[in-house]
């Protein structure tokens, strides 16, 4: 199992979206990923994705305007 | 329904904007027992996403991404591409012309179709489905300038509109019999009464209203600040960060050299903070204000009246003197106390 973090700081919806799906192509069911971002869309956006697409929300976390999306990767 | 060469369920890949007409038309052909997906182009244009999360007044509705609502309303998948640095050739070399704005919508629809087909072959998929009405919008749906669509993109026989199939011939899907024609619609015009109907029938009460349309390339006053980008540059060219500060804040250009892009308010400053470390910008220490930005070269004679314009946009609008730090990439931050610009004199015609 691997984990990955992406920075998707400074983007605004739907790039965070963008970058996880991109991040989570090259990933393996069981693999997690953090999210970086400060687009307080993503924290509606990247859970709705992870949804429709079988993964995981883990957690959400938000210091100093910067917010952890953790993902636990489903079927791929 | 099933497909009878590969024996499988038919896999079809739907247009997904965010709108009422594309979840529909994914709808029935979903209804069908076709295993449909959906795929969203952000172009960089788009008018939800980055606007809905920029501007703190526009936070009283929920900030969602209305195409993954969609997609979850209707349980498929949604395939969200990057189409940023393809699609600058459809803005910039349109080649069945613009609508009242800089819409090239029917080149728009031509490229995401045929970026459609790309994906499809390349997931083996069998067709496309797009939320097309005819005669809905005057650039690209009507029933003459449709059928380029799958002229352009070569996707004659597998372009299937379900909301208005019945104004054009069978396709390749209705032929196989993966789709019954007889469930699809012959919907034509701008009026909505039929999509708001089966929207009530189906149970979707919280879809995106179409409120001024899906793309900036419609507004008459963003396209006038691409505009103004291009003649300033000498160039029609443009990057991501260009189409996304087109969006944010008050746009003045008082000189030819140089464009302030002025904060409306917090939400945008802080977006136009990511900025900082790129571009010259101002901002007043005496009195509260906005981040201004400046596009351009912003040579030392143009101090004073940047700053001026600043302190104008300041608290200290009304104050004897306001005190502007200007910060320039690589230099020393340079301090001026000046009086505020009036409001006689801010030109008219600096204002994008």
């Amino acid at each position: 199992m691997s984990h990955v973090v992406i920075d998707t700081k400074n983007l605004l919806c739907p790039m965070p979206v963008i970058r996880t799906q991109d991040a989570i192509s090259n990933l393996q069911s069981g693999d997690t990923l953090s999210v970086l971002t400060t687009d307080p869309g993503s924290k509606i956006d990247i859970p709705t994705w992870c949804r429709i697409n079988h993964h995981s929300v883990l957690a959400i976390e938000e210091h100093d305007h910067v917010i952890t999306i953790s993902i636990k990767v489903g079927e791929v | 329904m099933i497909n009878a060469m590969t024996n499988t369920q038919p896999k079809a890949i739907a247009l997904i904007s965010g709108g009422l007409d594309s979840m529909l038309a994914a709808k029935l052909i979903q209804d069908q027992g076709v295993h449909v997906e959906g795929i969203n182009f952000f172009t960089g244009f788009c008018v939800e996403g980055h606007t809905h999360a920029i501007r703190r007044k526009q936070h009283n509705k929920p900030r969602r991404n209305n195409a993954l609502w969609v997609a979850e309303t209707l349980g498929i998948k949604l395939h969200i591409i990057d189409v940023v640095e393809t699609y600058k050739d459809v803005v910039i070399n349109s080649k069945h012309g613009y609508g009242a704005a800089m819409n090239p919508c029917l080149d728009c629809k031509v490229f995401m179709v045929k970026n459609a087909k790309d994906w499809m072959q390349k997931h083996d998929f069998d067709f496309i489905i797009t939320g097309e009405v005819v005669g809905q919008r005057p650039m690209s749906q009507t029933k003459n300038r449709m059928p380029i669509v799958e002229r352009r993109s070569e996707t004659q026989d597998i372009l299937l509109r379900p909301l208005c199939a019945h104004h054009f011939p069978e396709t390749r899907p209705e032929r196989e019999g993966w789709v019954d024609r007889d469930t699809l619609l012959n919907l034509s015009g701008r009026g909505r009464s039929s999509q708001i109907a089966m929207a009530k029938e189906y149970g979707y009460d919280d879809y995106a209203q179409p409120a001024g349309g899906c793309c900036f390339l419609t507004d008459k006053t963003y396209s006038r600040k691409l505009t103004d980008l291009w003649l300033s540059r000498g160039e029609r060219k443009y990057e991501l960060d260009d189409i996304m500060l087109l969006k944010v804040g008050r746009h003045l250009r008082p000189r030819s050299n140089f464009k302030m892009i002025i904060a409306r308010e917090e939400g945008e400053t802080n977006f136009l903070t990511g900025y900082k470390k790129r571009y010259t910008h101002l901002f007043s220490t005496s009195h509260g204000g906005p981040l201004v930005l400046i596009d351009g070269q912003l040579h030392e004679d143009d101090f004073a009246l940047a700053a001026e314009i600043t302190a104008r946009f300041s608290q200290g609008k009304n104050a004897p003197v306001v005190t502007i730090d200007i910060c320039q990439k690589d230099k020393a931050v340079q301090t001026l106390s000046v009086t505020p610009c009036s409001e006689n004199n801010i030109q008219k015609d600096w204002c994008l």
